[in-house]
């Protein structure tokens, strides 16, 4: 074991070292995302600002892809750090996965710079292949498709060969199907039509099914090995939870796919089956809670990474909160005929990715951090534990006052654009021009900058915390329940 | 709590096999709904016309029966004054649908409701009184998107950008916008309140065809855009 407090690999197992790499992406491509984002504020209040060099979509397309990649990178993180500990067995075929990880992230940086230096393309097929693909979210091009589709089959080899060959838990089996789902499901996003109805009903079965169904269960699964990790519970009690989770999270989340098919084209059922079920995908987010606050208890607190566990607690409400209050809020087809596309969105967005995801991989960063530093102390009285503290309020602060933010001025373009002026070119004119909706955008952009601050401490912090600890790890006495 | 087995409910093998059957039947219910919602939204289908609906006015009007806005398809009027056959009409949509994609049109826009918010849906903007007049539409909004740098349409000093299309294009995106405007999309956008499309003479007629409330006849039927 190398020097407390010293950063060294020689901490960590394969598929940690290896985790450190896609973690080590995940936070640069996390800076890219805040960046990226904050131009794109600014042009709400200033359109002048890059007009014609980084326009508002070219921005925005690298503001949501950026966060895609590394929430995805923080996963695969994430899924490499837990898999020797669960299977017990080190990472098979380790040298190709460290080989995929730096052709995916070649592939990443070129995309990028093609959305930023070549940006759009003729009407042609060839853009599509080579350019950008111009559908949400997964903008990339085809070309970049296919080796995602050829990484993530190499990472699944690596899970489901390692689980194999040692033992399968009870998070390791459900995190196999769970990856053999989601990478089952890119596949439905590979497609040219003309038709926009076709486009979309596909293009949701990638989207939604990602980020409300299969990304769930992933963070169930690493949060589940995190909570035995910082807390110490019991595998058994957290097993039984994650079973009820899935059930919830996919008996709710698959038929609540319908709340995308609302309004683009497709049949009136629909309404019905997408409104029931979505109303139900809050309730496994409040299971999650229950049980993250209810093992806190039992545990007294008492762990061995207070960062990792204040943002697990943060996960936990932030999922809750930003994917099912904020979620339901508009997900009822009465509602959501006003709602649906407008600041109301963009205000879910925000607090759901990251009180559900975000959360979780900086969860394990502090874990990273922790055991590459020798597994140092991270308990009550870490020396300069107040950076981690600060990080955590800044971007919450800034978080909740960008959502807070959006959402007014989601309300006053529903009320004005949308149900008084029905959506016309004038009306989402008029209701852009509200004065509720331009201070939503001001105080949108401080909440950024404030963000943007808790994002620079988190690095800070994340590079320097338990440097000058010398105390090892508080050890864990097993669970009286 | 002791260490002792948990009651039946709180079991672990049980919830595995209710996660399984839970997971399993919700698929299968997918599956089904899929294949039939393919009926309803391939072009020609019940909801989404054939992409020769670019021949035909095309309107959105407050239907009474069912309560909510939806297409009205009218008389022959040809885009760029040109009739096109299926095939001829696809190819224009397709190319349109294209452009639409190279160009990041989502990166702003809205379609349907999806996309970016940084300027105006575009569902139902064939139809915007924005653009003038019926007579004027076509070419208003070929200029518009070819050069949007300096025309009024632009508000709050947001401009969209010139993004090199060139005029071939932007009549395919004209089509694919005329063409989604006739998508039946269950009353999305509500209220709109369509370009004045009526023509001089009374003879002219809008029809909307008899359609049947699916939720009255579990599932046999939807609302079409109506053909004439």
């Amino acid at each position: 074991m190398a020097t407390l407090g010293v950063f060294d690999t020689a901490n960590l197992n394969g598929g940690q070292k290896l985790a450190i790499k896609y973690f080590s992406v995940a936070l640069a491509l996390f800076g890219a995302q805040v960046l990226f984002g904050m131009f794109a504020a600014f042009q709400y209040i200033a359109p002048d600002f890059l007009y014609e060099v980084l326009d508002f979509s070219v921005n925005r397309t690298v503001h949501v892809n950026a966060l895609v990649v590394w929430l995805l990178y923080g996963f695969l993180g994430g899924v490499y750090w837990i898999l020797e500990d669960e299977a017990g067995v080190p990472v098979v075929g380790l040298g190709l996965a460290n080989l995929i990880f730096w052709i995916l992230t070649l592939a990443v940086v070129i995309v990028v710079l093609v959305y930023i230096l070549v940006q759009v393309g003729p009407a042609d097929i060839k853009s599509i292949w080579l350019i950008m693909e111009g559908r949400e979210y997964i903008e990339a091009p085809r070309w970049a498709d296919i080796g995602i589709v050829v990484s993530v089959l190499v990472f699944f080899f690596n899970v489901a060969a390692t689980f194999s060959k040692g033992k399968y838990t009870g998070i390791g089996g459900v995190l196999v199907l769970d990856l053999l789902a989601l990478f089952g499901l890119y596949l439905a996003g590979m497609f040219y039509t003309p038709n926009v109805s076709v486009d979309q009903f596909w293009w949701w079965w990638v989207i939604h099914m990602w980020v409300e169904a299969t990304w769930e269960v992933i963070v169930g699964c690493i949060m589940a090995y995190m909570l035995i990790q910082t807390l110490g519970v019991r595998r058994k009690i957290v097993e039984t939870w994650l079973y009820i989770e899935v059930a919830m999270l996919f008996g709710s989340g698959i038929l609540g796919l319908g709340h995308h098919y609302f309004w683009i084209g497709t049949p009136q059922y629909w309404l019905a089956i997408g409104g029931f079920f979505s109303a139900l995908e809050p309730v496994p987010l409040v299971a999650m809670v229950v049980h993250a606050v209810f093992d806190s208890g039992v545990h007294k607190l008492k762990s061995n990474n207070h960062p990792a566990l204040a943002w697990t607690i943060a996960q936990a409400a932030g999922n809750l909160f930003g994917a099912g209050v904020w979620g339901f809020m508009h997900t009822l087809p009465q509602i959501n005929l006003y709602t649906h596309g407008t600041q109301w969105t963009t205000s879910h967005g925000h607090l759901a990715f990251y009180g559900a995801y975000a959360t979780a991989v900086i969860a394990f960063f502090y874990l990273a951090a922790q055991k590459s530093r020798g597994n140092v102390w991270m308990s009550g009285g870490l020396v300069g534990d107040w950076k981690w503290k600060w990080a955590l309020a800044f971007q919450w602060i800034g978080m909740l006052a960008m959502v807070m933010a959006l959402l007014i001025a989601g309300y006053e373009q529903s009320q004005v654009e949308r149900a008084m002026e029905g959506a016309t070119w004038m009306g989402y004119f008029a209701g852009q021009s509200h004065p509720w909706f331009i201070q939503g955008m001001n105080w949108r952009m401080v909440g950024g900058w404030f963000f943007s601050l808790g994002y620079v401490l988190l690095v800070w912090d994340i590079l320097t915390i338990g440097k000058r600890e010398t105390r090892p790890s508080q050890v864990l006495a097993p669970a009286a329940h | 709590m002791s260490q002792s087995q948990p009651v039946w409910w709180a079991s672990e093998s049980l919830w595995r096999k209710v996660a399984i059957w839970v997971t399993g039947g919700s698929l299968v219910a997918l599956i089904f709904l899929t294949f039939d919602t393919m009926a309803y939204i391939k072009a020609g289908g019940i909801n989404v016309p054939a992409y020769s609906i670019i021949n035909k006015r095309v309107g959105y009007e407050f239907n009474e029966e069912h309560n909510r806005y939806e297409p009205v398809i009218g008389p022959d009027e040809p885009l760029f004054g040109k009739m096109l056959s299926e095939e001829e009409a696809k190819e224009l949509v397709s190319k349109g649908k294209l452009n639409v994609q190279a160009k990041n049109c989502m990166g702003c826009h809205t379609l349907m409701g999806n996309g970016s918010y940084y300027a105006p849906d575009l569902t139902k903007s064939w139809l915007d009184p924005a653009w003038g007049s019926k007579e004027i539409r076509e070419d208003q909004m070929v200029a518009f998107i070819m050069d949007p740098s300096d025309k009024l349409h632009n508000g709050l000093g947001r401009k969209m950008p010139r993004l090199g299309i060139t005029e071939e294009e932007a009549r395919a995106t004209v089509a694919f916008l005329k063409w989604m405007s006739a998508i039946n999309t269950m009353g999305f956008p509500h209220n709109f309140k369509a370009i004045d499309q009526s023509d001089p003479e009374p003879s002219a007629s809008a029809t909307v065809v008899e359609t049947v409330d699916v939720m009255d006849t579990g599932g046999a039927a939807d609302n079409a855009p109506a053909q004439q």
